[in-house]
């Protein structure tokens, strides 16, 4: 048991390389020598441990999380879903961050200067372990699309932006997590960084009526999957003895 | 055909985008939200081991710092050891040292910086130690995927000279490029690591 385990590596074919012209941003800040491919050794595999002393009661609840005078303005939505890695395990207890827009497509932050304004009544961040099965769940309302300076008339489809843990360092994924239906998403140039056609379907969270509360909110699932671990049955020792 | 295998495809990556403090770091984005935050300082009172200060900042292409990178790091405590249940090292952990940190770069100069101690050397494959280092992971708008890269400590020049990530690297300009400088500021250490991300003196980025 424990036996530290080498981690798949990233898929390459799915994952967005770092230099995407489409997305101007990236041409200055994409490398341009090769990547050193590393075998994994103790640095890679392990990875920090977070527990429920590090958050809040209200962490995973961004309907109350900032409500000051009142609830925020909006579509009340659940997200849920399970965070995987690709042997199909859960990956139990492990830290998922998420933040958005509020209703208007306006983000709390200092840098933002979008014309739609700030909801006094909405943070739009929070957090929470998965559970021993994987899952996650918050509540919040629907972001909505932005403008953004890439070509002119660009815009984003309404997302969620998500950050995870997992249990090596190197499984650290952040992503973003966008609304079925939505008729921005073919067109955004950041949706288009990724290559593969269904890793972009995968970003995609379906309506989840059965998980809806009747007379309160829509819900929606979005499952993470993070890289593997090697399942060889002769493991390497990483410690080398 | 063939039995399908039954594995998940992995969930692609997108950028951080330009706000990712409200998530990560919100007081960087202006507001306070939570009880708990997490934070660039890694120790207390209590950690053992040598108190040092990391500090640098991120270049893009054409030599403008990266003022809204998201910079974390991961180490071993003093003896060496992460504290994760994947380290069977036989060495102490430190209760109140969990090793990880996160730093949100200054908005006009684009510095970042941690407080925590240097970590021990510990064992690499094969049973070759691995000179000392801090594992750094850093996103931001622009990046489509997160970054990694290590950042070695310049004035452990033996145990560097025999590290198997350092020696993987053929150039040594190449491999200055994971060293960071010491230097000492009244009472307190100081190691400086700025990180190009493309260009002359590009950074070594890790496919881990
Ligand atoms: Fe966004």
């Amino acid at each position: 048991m424990n036996r530290s385990r080498e981690l798949l590596p990233w898929d390459r074919a799915l994952q967005p390389p770092a230099f995407t012209p489409g997305y101007k941003t990236s041409v200055l800040r994409s490398p341009r020598q090769a990547l050193l491919s590393l075998h994994n050794s103790l640095s890679e595999v392990t990875g920090p441990v977070f527990g429920p002393d590090d958050l809040g009661p209200l962490d995973n609840d961004l309907i109350l999380n900032h409500a000051q005078t009142g609830e925020p303005i909006g579509e009340r939505i659940i997200v849920h879903g399970r965070v995987l890695d690709e042997n199909a395990r859960p990956v139990p207890h492990t830290l998922v961050e998420f933040w958005q827009a509020n209703a208007g497509g306006r983000y709390r932050h200092k840098k933002d200067t979008y014309i739609a304004p700030i909801d006094p009544n909405f943070g739009g961040c929070g957090r929470c372990l998965t559970d021993e099965n994987g899952s996650y769940f918050f509540r919040t309302v629907k972001p909505g699309p932005y403008p953004w300076r890439n070509h002119i008339n660009s815009w984003r489809p309404a997302h969620i932006h998500f950050s995870v843990f997992g249990s090596g360092f190197v499984q650290r994924l952040v992503t973003q997590m966008y609304f079925e239906g939505d008729p921005l998403i073919p067109i955004c140039p950041i949706v288009q960084t990724i290559p593969d056609k269904d890793a972009i379907d995968r970003l995609i969270a379906p309506l989840d009526l059965n998980a809806s509360i009747p007379m309160d909110m829509l819900a929606y699932q979005f499952d993470i999957v993070l890289r593997g671990s090697r399942s060889t049955p002769f493991e390497n020792r990483l410690e080398g003895n | 055909m063939p039995q399908t295998l039954d594995a998940l495809k992995q969930t692609a990556a997108q950028t951080a985008g330009p706000f990712v403090h409200i998530g990560l770091a919100p007081r960087a984005a202006g507001f306070d939200i939570f009880e708990k935050n997490f934070s660039p300082v890694l120790v207390d009172e209590r950690t053992e081991g040598e108190r040092i200060t990391i500090e640098g900042r991120v270049f893009d292409g054409a030599g403008t710092p990266i003022r809204d990178v998201l910079v974390e790091i991961w180490q071993a405590n003093a003896a060496g050891r992460y504290a994760h249940p994947a380290d069977r090292q036989a060495k102490d952990l430190d209760p109140h040292f969990r090793g990880w940190g996160r730093a949100a770069a200054d908005f006009e100069t684009g510095l970042w910086r941690f407080e925590t101690i240097k970590p021990g050397s510990c064992i690499g494959r094969q049973g070759r130690p691995m000179a000392p280092h801090v594992n750094v992971w850093f996103v931001a708008r622009g990046i489509n995927i997160g970054l990694n890269t290590r950042m070695y400590f310049e004035d452990e020049a033996e145990a560097n000279a025999a590290d198997p990530v350092l020696n993987l690297i053929e150039t040594p300009a190449r491999r200055k490029t994971l060293l960071a400088r010491r230097e000492t500021r009244g009472t307190e250490t100081v190691y400086l690591f700025d990180i190009r991300v493309q260009g002359e003196d590009e950074t070594v980025f890790l496919d881990v």
